[in-house]
């Protein structure tokens, strides 16, 4: 009967690999607020979701480890956002077609 | 039988309590589900008594509306979803892939905590005097004007949807890593296919209950404006974010029912599933597919008539991967050797009430139809043929089917086809006139109605009580077993599978070696025959 193979216990996770993370965090928050005051027009939301998606990325990448994570971990981590794509989009699809 | 199995390795109370062996994980879930299942049936039977006339004779409106509540909630979350993944699922899942335990045992034990954490917590809310929402907890009504006790049901309902999650997870890793050697995903049973697929919708979709569920409270404790339109909320997103998870949970109580028809039409077919990876696949394709349609819950709310549009269309796609189960395992049952015994009436059973559920589901799919049928009896016969006819027949057949390998000991066989029999003729009698009643206008959720319903209405609760006594027979005659049931030997029925290489009941770490799997599943041309005990 083979043992129940373990992972490696290993710190993925350096001290100014996470700081360094949370400052970038922080600065992007920054330029978000501050970007939201410009007067962009109709471009305020896409330049938001952009900031919010490169946000997602590096919490996803650094804070979740998914850049050291095989690629079956990845694509369930993957399968959360298209899920959460699929809540938006069809939810979306409702309020946006009301009349 | 020699040796100590999982019964008999530790017999104090406190090694069942702090056990990480999924055999006893399963028999804790089991007990606690039989708890919950008899809760949810007195609220049921009262409900029927109270229908039995057009008047308002046993409970008034305030209490009736408490009593759907309190069965709806307790029978979706503390009995449908857990009952084959947390029972048969915890049991049998690490047999049938060769491996000693689930991939995290004691995550496993601390989910069937949380799960009682979780209904004790709701359990509490009913007995202060329960909530009247109906467990759909639609707001505005649960977030402004209910009195009852909202907060503190949603809650322990939170903390149980924890356990789901983390059952889920426990199996998709489990079925990833601790496969036997040459245990390829094709040569997995399809039952494990159904139960990965089951639990993809665990992880992907309970979190959104939790936080729906947590956003309901957050409005109704400090008037945060999330679904109030008068300060700032969108009524209709609190049914899109419920239905996000809650279509999909139909789906997490039936593909677990469909895992264990496969195993049983196979056995008593005495074939190889017709179209292995048709069915297989059909699984994950149900499981992403139901995804889609949750709209179709919400098509007379307000929802835009485009959205109503797509969401229609998608619900009969939902149809297409379980019509190929249905074809397959009539497919199957053809030319077979087929065995009459009562895991395969029951299985028989679910073929016919899932079809019957599950068209008049393609009927409600249908927008001008649905609007007609909405809050009538039609919607609840509906989901009753599917969640009752479908996924409680299959746990029954299920049961019996696993029994000698989960006690060691057989069940007496008249018995339990009488019992197979009973349930069949109960539930059709119970449910397929609140078809007639839905067609004819009957709302539901009202304690009283217009004396021409009354013929239905006696029916379906004529239906109701033989169909209780014919759920309480198997208690009867399988307490019987435990204790004077003929031993059972390793392989009863001559299945195939690694859960019959091992003894019954099983040694703690489940095989004495590892087993080593050569060929494709149900491969029952070389299966050994039954054997009568």
């Amino acid at each position: 009967m083979s043992e129940i193979r373990r992972p490696e216990r290993r710190l993925w996770r350096p001290f100014v690999d996470l700081v360094l993370c949370w400052i970038g965090l922080l600065a992007l928050l920054g330029l978000t607020v501050t970007l939201s005051y410009q007067p962009l027009a109709s471009f305020n939301f896409p330049v938001a979701m952009t900031i919010a998606t490169i946000k997602a990325g590096l919490v996803a990448a650094i804070f979740m480890e998914l850049r050291h994570r095989s690629g079956i971990i990845r694509a369930f981590a993957a399968a959360g956002f298209f899920w959460l794509a699929i809540l938006l989009w069809l939810g979306l699809m409702d309020f946006l077609t009301r009349v | 039988m020699t040796g100590k199995n999982y019964l008999t390795d530790d017999y104090r109370l406190g090694s069942w309590f702090t056990t990480t062996d999924h055999k006893r994980i399963a028999i804790l879930y089991f007990a606690t589900l039989i708890f919950f299942f008899f809760i949810g049936g007195v609220a049921a039977t009262l409900i029927r008594i109270e229908l039995a006339t057009p008047g308002p004779d046993v409970v008034s409106a305030d209490t009736y509306n408490r009593l759907f509540t309190m069965h709806g909630i307790i029978m979706v979350w503390f009995f449908l979803i857990p009952s084959i993944p947390n029972t048969l699922g915890n049991f049998i899942v690490p047999l049938m892939i060769g491996a000693r335990d689930l991939a995290f045992p004691r995550l496993n034990l601390a989910s069937w905590y949380l799960f009682v954490l979780g209904g004790s917590v709701t359990l509490f809310a009913i007995f202060m005097g329960g909530i009247d929402t109906g467990w759909t907890l639609y707001t505005p009504f649960s977030t402004l004007y209910s009195n009852s006790y909202v907060s503190v049901a949603v809650t322990g309902i939170f903390i149980a949807g924890f356990s789901s999650i983390l059952t889920g997870l426990n199996f998709i890793v489990t079925i990833h890593k601790l496969r036997a050697p040459g245990l390829t995903w094709y040569r997995l049973p399809l039952f494990i296919w159904s139960l990965y697929a089951t639990s993809v919708i665990l992880v992907l979709a309970t979190p959104v209950l939790a936080i729906t569920l947590v956003l309901l409270t957050a409005e109704r404790l400090f008037g945060v404006g999330i679904f109030d339109p008068r300060i700032g909320g969108d009524p209709l997103l609190f049914q899109h974010l419920f239905w996000f998870y809650s279509h999909p949970a139909v789906y997490i109580m039936i593909l677990p029912g469909m895992g264990v028809v496969n195993e049983l039409i196979a056995c008593y077919a005495r074939k190889k599933i017709f179209g292995y990876k048709f069915v297989a696949w059909a699984s994950l394709a149900i499981a992403a597919a139901g995804f889609l349609v949750w709209g179709h819950h919400m098509f007379v709310s307000g929802q835009s008539l485009t959205a109503s549009l797509v969401f229609s269309f998608m619900s009969f796609i939902v149809a297409v991967p379980s019509a190929i189960k249905v074809f397959n395992w009539t497919a199957t049952l053809h030319k077979g050797k087929i065995r009459f015994d009562a895991p395969m009436l029951y299985a028989l059973a679910f073929i016919g009430l899932f079809t019957i559920g599950g068209l008049t589901g393609l009927f409600l799919a249908c927008l001008a139809f649905d609007v007609y049928a909405t809050d009538t009896y039609f919607v609840v016969a509906h989901f009753h043929y599917i969640m009752v006819g479908g996924m409680v027949t299959a746990y029954f057949g299920g049961l019996h089917y696993w029994w000698p390998k989960i006690t060691g000991r057989m069940y007496p066989e008249y018995w339990a086809r009488a019992a197979a029999i009973l349930i069949f003729f109960g539930f059709n009698l119970t449910f397929f006139p609140q078809f007639v009643l839905g067609a004819e206008g009957m709302p539901r959720r009202y304690h009283v109605y217009a004396p021409e319903f009354q013929i239905w209405n006696v029916l379906s609760s004529g239906g109701a009580s033989v169909l209780a006594i014919a759920y309480l027979l198997p208690m009867f005659y399988l307490a019987y077993s435990l204790f004077f049931g003929a031993r059972a030997p390793a392989n009863p029925w001559g299945a195939t599978g690694l859960e019959w290489q091992t003894s019954s009941p099983p040694p703690r770490l489940n095989f004495d070696r590892q087993p080593v799997v050569d060929g494709d599943p149900y491969d029952y041309a070389h299966a050994p025959e039954p054997q009568h005990v």
